[in-house]
């Protein structure tokens, strides 16, 4: 087991690295940092003086190099934008994204575990066909669809079913909110629940058909066979052998939803990372978006790690191979 | 490899019993192309058209293909029609979806807007099945080294957050129809690479493959001829994925502000456009 933990991550440092040189080189090639000085009509030995500065003139493999020896110290620079620590900018943006995950993705685990069962365990019923039906209409909608709708319906329209401020806003800090803990989850309720339409068409999708699989195997059919109750055949012998592969697929997913979530978050205004990074790259912020860049490739690869982890420790299988 | 037999599971010989004797006792005819169940597209078309919510799909499908490529025809006003004494109505009979603030007819626009998102969606998904493919079936068949490499590229896209960067590309390379759909392409194809690969490892060990080898193919010969036949399921499966996966990113970028720009008319600069205002009156 800890060889084989070592091994994957051992092979996800180089991953990162490459992924960071190549978002790096990208992002250098995209803006040009003395852009403002340009269209301010800065005279030209300034901009040579400030390309000097920034160190521009050497050849990209040492900038590189630079940035990585001041990135590994924690010194990710200054943004352009706010002229803030982009560190600590990071730091509080992740933080918001992380709550809007969490429940996020705890609402919708449970969510897609007890479709996905029901209907493996009742296919082909009414119910069964209602699920299948509302998945494809949540895989078919654009993210941003519903998040309108919600806004629309659930917000704005009948005004006090939410009692949120007008303009609507959709997130409060859990410490500085007046009404304590449930005025922070009452202006959660809308993002969480779009990320949650999103998620959990295809999770239970996915469970469905684990569980559909996990049913017809000679296990479960040798458990019925001596007479195992009907309740714990499904639970113990079924629901517990079809979580292994959900799980991998949402250790997947969650890494990407760090980078991902940038349309929800727009609409909502919440100060996550994926507002973070549409100001940035509206703003042309070249410091900031090479950090967010590298730091959510980073939470994709971490996550992909917890995937492979988590399906060693839960099949064993996996990790004699 | 027999190339009228359909890609597949051979399916058994039917043992000939007494009743398929000839009346003088003798064996029926050895069977000949004639025989044959018919062409892979015959048994395709035959075992589709059994299917009645996929030839439902496909009337739907083509149907808002004519519409959208037809627009010039079907559209109730000229493209970019505007009424701007008119302003925003709701539906009525002239303007079945209504109009938004210059009086534009929302259903004209939905229709040349369908345009673009079908282009973008069906090149996308020809484009990175294209690449995809060619890159799965190489690092599969070869393997070693080239397998390594290819695949800790594919690691590397997978990695990297996709819709910011194809934001980021996009504010880089320009807006312009073909360079979202390059784009767009250079971010979808590692899924097709994956189960292509996948496919690959499993065919290539088989004995028709041994057969080719041994009478003398090339590489090339045998991954077009006797391997990428035989992925021709999954590779469809996630073409059509790919498709509806492409349509979505498209719109999520223009609704961002970073895809198709204004005034080209598309579905998701439609909403963001009208949200608020002429949509909920």
């Amino acid at each position: 087991m800890l060889s084989h933990v070592g091994r994957r991550a051992l092979y996800s440092i180089p991953v990162i690295l490459v992924a960071s040189f190549l978002t790096f080189a990208f992002v250098r090639a995209t803006f040009d940092p003395t852009a403002k000085l340009r269209q301010s009509g800065t005279a030209g030995s300034a901009i040579r003086d400030e390309r000097q500065r920034l160190g521009l003139n050497e050849p990209l493999v040492q900038q590189y190099g630079s940035w990585l020896g001041k990135f590994l110290h924690g010194d990710w620079g200054t943004s352009e934008r706010t002229h803030d620590p982009v560190s600590s900018q990071i730091a509080s943006a992740l933080w918001n994204t992380t709550q809007l995950v969490f429940w996020g993705v705890l609402i919708s685990a449970l969510a897609a575990v007890a479709i996905g069962v029901y209907s493996a365990i009742r296919q082909y019923s009414a119910l069964d066909y209602t699920f299948t039906g509302l998945t494809f209409i949540g895989l078919a909608l654009p993210p941003f669809w519903f998040a309108l709708i919600a806004i629309e319906f659930l917000a704005v329209g009948p005004k006090q079913w939410f009692h949120l401020t007008q303009p609507p806003l959709f997130f409060v800090n859990l410490h500085s909110s007046s009404g304590g803990i449930i005025d922070y989850f009452r202006h959660l309720v809308l993002p969480v629940l779009t990320l949650t339409v999103g998620i959990v068409a295809g999770w239970s999708r996915f469970q469905r058909a684990a569980m559909l699989d996990v049913m017809s195997s000679a296990y479960i059919r040798t458990a019925r066979a001596k007479g195992v109750p009907r309740r714990r055949v499904v639970w113990r012998h079924g629901v517990r052998n079809a979580l292994v592969p959900l799980v991998t697929v949402m250790a997947l997913d969650i890494g990407a939803l760090f980078g991902g979530l940038i349309i929800t978050e727009k609409i909502f205004s919440i100060p996550g990372m994926g507002k973070l990074f549409f100001d940035s790259l509206l703003a042309g912020d070249a410091t900031t978006l090479t950090a967010w860049l590298v730091v959510t490739a980073a939470f994709v690869v971490a996550w992909n790690l917890v995937a492979d982890l988590a399906h060693g420790w839960l099949d064993p299988r996996v990790r004699i191979a | 490899m027999n190339p009228i037999r359909p890609p597949g599971p051979v399916p058994e010989p039917e043992p000939i019993g007494p009743s398929e004797l000839l009346p003088d006792g003798g064996l029926p005819p050895f069977p000949t192309r004639d025989d044959a169940p018919g062409s892979p597209w015959v048994l395709f078309r035959r075992r589709f058209l059994r299917h009645r919510l996929a030839v439902a799909a496909v009337v739907v499908l083509v149907g808002l293909c004519i519409l959208c490529f037809g627009a010039s025809f079907f559209a109730p006003y000229p493209r970019a029609h505007q009424d701007l004494p008119l302003g925003a109505v709701g539906p009525s009979w002239s303007h079945w979806f209504g109009t938004d603030d210059l009086g534009e007819d929302q259903l004209t626009r939905l229709l040349y807007a369908g345009q673009i998102s079908l282009e973008i969606g069906l090149a996308v998904a020809a484009l990175s099945t294209l690449i995809g493919t060619v890159i799965g079936a190489v690092a599969g068949f070869v393997g070693k080294a080239t397998d390594q490499a290819l695949m800790r590229v594919t690691d590397l896209f997978l990695v990297l957050p996709a819709l910011a960067v194809l934001a980021l590309a996009l504010q880089k390379f320009g807006h312009d129809r073909f360079t979202i759909i390059w784009v767009l392409a250079a971010l979808f194809w590692m899924y097709v690479a994956r189960v292509v690969r996948a496919q690959v490892l499993s065919i290539k060990e088989q004995e028709f493959v041994e057969a080719a080898r041994a009478s003398g193919a090339s590489a090339t010969w045998i991954i077009v001829r006797h391997v990428l036949p035989n992925c021709v399921g999954p590779i469809v499966v996630n073409a059509t994925l790919a498709v509806a996966a492409a349509i979505v990113a498209e719109s999520s970028l223009s609704f961002l502000g970073f895809g198709v720009q204004p005034p080209s008319p598309d579905w998701a600069l439609q909403i963001s456009d009208n949200f608020g205002h002429a949509f909920f009156e």
